[in-house]
């Protein structure tokens, strides 16, 4: 079984952002970065699936060189080689130019199965997989929480609005991975030191134009500043009579 | 002339509210309307779509539902009506479909947009990033501009319109297709959709707490009960009702953070509510800083007065 986990470089989610000078872009003082918290688990289920069923898993991104921290980080978990797709101006890229720079490198992989994180914790688009899989002509199910593969063929639980959704399909598929999947391991150090002898393939991204024009950014608008109404359950009558003659609900 | 093609969930020949949502915004950006329904019902629901905003409404039917197919046969009708944009609710499926059908149409998406406007001919989106933290007003290069709304945020508008109803091409069979649905028990409202959310954190103390907000989000009767991620990652609630940058970003009339002291991360996911209220021990809470209207003390006391006072309230009718 041949895996493929795509990961993205993001901001981490502590970050209080500043708009640039430009106000159209993130300001990158001061930022840290990690790998998408969904991404992890895609990571995470990549190698389970390789630990039950045999097989290789190759971890893929689109990013700057610096990128190949958060490569570390899989292979050190179990993930056996890393490829990135080396873009400065990565985070720039739309959802649709991303899958396109993906698509190409997938092609020439040719894996069963292609894990990512169910919306990346940047731009939150939520688009980039599907976006791949119907490029691909391949089979794809969105926010998986419980995913088997056997036989060429596999089964996903999806986390919908009303409750659960179980899709069928045959591989090679395209799967996002939402939170209750698994539990991503933390890698052990034996892990870490193996991890400095995997290979790590570093090649230009194919050029893509993005068809997204940021026009502005910007914090979003202060919320009006609130009240307390008072203390403990006899401040209740005061909140019920805000909430109706003010805010003119209930 | 702008023509504008839009995704309309139904189930049983009932149209989604966050698809009405979706054709009410559609038509204060676009003259022509045309709503693409899929399935068994798609006939019934798209009937009554004129009231709702469409001009017309295409019903596919096919038969498990799978979207892919679902995406191939709505681009196909995007490409037919030669329409300059693309909208879908977002909501889970409207998520799953709309990127397909924006691949197909060679085109980029904007999820979850907050705000529609009109820059000449062209539609301008505004939309959040780093789960709201942020908003980014975008505009598009793309042959289709194609974007997911979110619910709670345009309002659904009703006139005498009428549409005309055409039957479309049946829809293909999917390479990924739907064998089973498990329905979420008692039927309850997702936390993204609900017009009221009543959410808890740590401050509960124990998971069996939580039976305090499942009973207030019943006194209003419209309400879904959310979950600060500190409680979910404990085990408490499961991950489907986290509100926050990793779980669901949302906005409703009435959002009520109980025990919840308010961590950027969580802020982020319910910022752009109507109205905010929150009950906290803590009077120095950051939760306070979002909130309209706060009350410092103990839940176990003033949630189960806050219910008493709701249900007073909704038997007066």
């Amino acid at each position: 079984m041949k895996i493929i986990a795509c990961i993205k470089r993001v901001p981490t989610t502590d970050l209080q952002p500043r708009v640039a000078a430009d106000g159209k872009s993130l300001d990158a003082t001061g930022v840290q970065y990690m790998t998408s918290f969904y991404d992890e688990i895609a990571v995470e289920e990549a190698i389970r699936i390789k630990e039950k069923q045999g097989g290789e898993v190759t971890v893929l991104t689109i990013g700057p060189s610096d990128a190949s921290k958060e490569i570390r980080e899989a292979l050190a978990k179990g993930a056996d080689k890393g490829v990135i797709l080396v873009d400065n101006g990565w985070s720039g890229r739309d959802p649709l130019a991303t899958a396109k720079a993906l698509e190409a490198k997938i092609r020439e992989l040719a894996p069963d199965l292609v894990l990512l994180g169910r919306v990346g914790t940047d731009r939150d688009n939520a688009a980039v997989g599907p976006m791949l899989a119907t490029r691909l002509g391949w089979a794809c199910v969105t926010d998986v929480i419980g995913l088997e593969i056997a036989d060429g063929k596999g089964t996903a639980r999806r986390e919908a609005d009303g409750g659960l959704e179980i899709f069928a399909f045959a591989l090679p598929a395209v799967i996002t991975c939402q939170k209750d999947l698994n539990e991503p391991r933390y890698a052990a150090l034996k892990g870490i030191m193996a991890a400095k002898k995997k290979p790590v393939e570093e090649t230009p991204c194919p050029a893509g134009a993005s068809q997204a024009e940021v026009v502005k950014l910007a914090l979003p608008p202060a919320r009006k500043a609130g009240r307390i109404v008072g203390e403990g359950a006899a401040a209740v009558p005061a909140l019920i009579a805000a909430l109706r003659n003010e805010a003119k609900l209930l | 002339m702008t023509t504008l093609v839009v995704f309309v969930e139904q189930a049983d020949g009932a149209a989604r509210r966050g698809s009405l949502e979706a054709l009410a915004a559609a038509r204060s950006v676009a003259d022509s309307v045309v709503a693409v329904l899929c399935g068994a019902g798609a006939d019934k629901a798209a009937a009554a779509l004129g009231k709702y905003g469409a001009t017309r409404a295409v019903a596919l039917e096919g038969g498990a539902w799978s979207p892919d197919a679902a995406a191939q046969g709505i681009a196909a009708v995007v490409k037919e009506q030669k329409a300059a944009a693309f909208f879908a609710s977002a909501t889970s499926t409207g998520r799953d479909v709309a990127p397909r059908v924006a691949a197909l149409l060679d085109s980029t998406l904007f999820s979850d947009c907050i705000g529609l406007a009109k820059d000449g001919a062209a539609i301008v989106v505004t939309r959040p990033w780093l789960a709201g933290k942020l908003e980014a007003t975008l505009k598009s290069g793309a042959p289709v501009l194609c974007a997911t709304l979110r619910r709670n945020v345009f309002p659904v508008k009703e006139s005498g319109g009428t549409c005309e109803v055409v039957r479309g091409a049946a829809l293909a069979a999917g390479k990924a297709t739907l064998a089973k649905v498990e329905a979420r028990a008692g039927g309850k409202l997702d936390v993204a959709e609900a017009p009221v959310v009543v959410s808890g954190g740590r401050g509960l103390k124990e998971p069996q707490h939580f039976a305090l907000l499942e009973d207030l989000a019943a006194a209003f009767g419209n309400a879904a009960v959310g979950a600060s991620r500190a409680v979910v990652d404990a085990g408490w609630r499961p991950h489907s009702e986290q509100v926050g940058q990793t779980g669901k970003t949302v906005s409703p009339q009435l959002y009520v953070a109980v025990g919840i002291s308010g961590a950027i991360q969580h802020l982020a996911g319910m910022k752009t509510s109507k109205v905010i209220v929150a009950i906290n021990k803590d009077p120095e809470a950051p939760i306070f800083k979002v909130a309209d209207y706060g009350i410092v003390g103990d839940a176990f006391e003033i949630v189960p007065a806050l219910a008493t006072e709701i249900r007073k309230i909704r038997a007066q009718g």
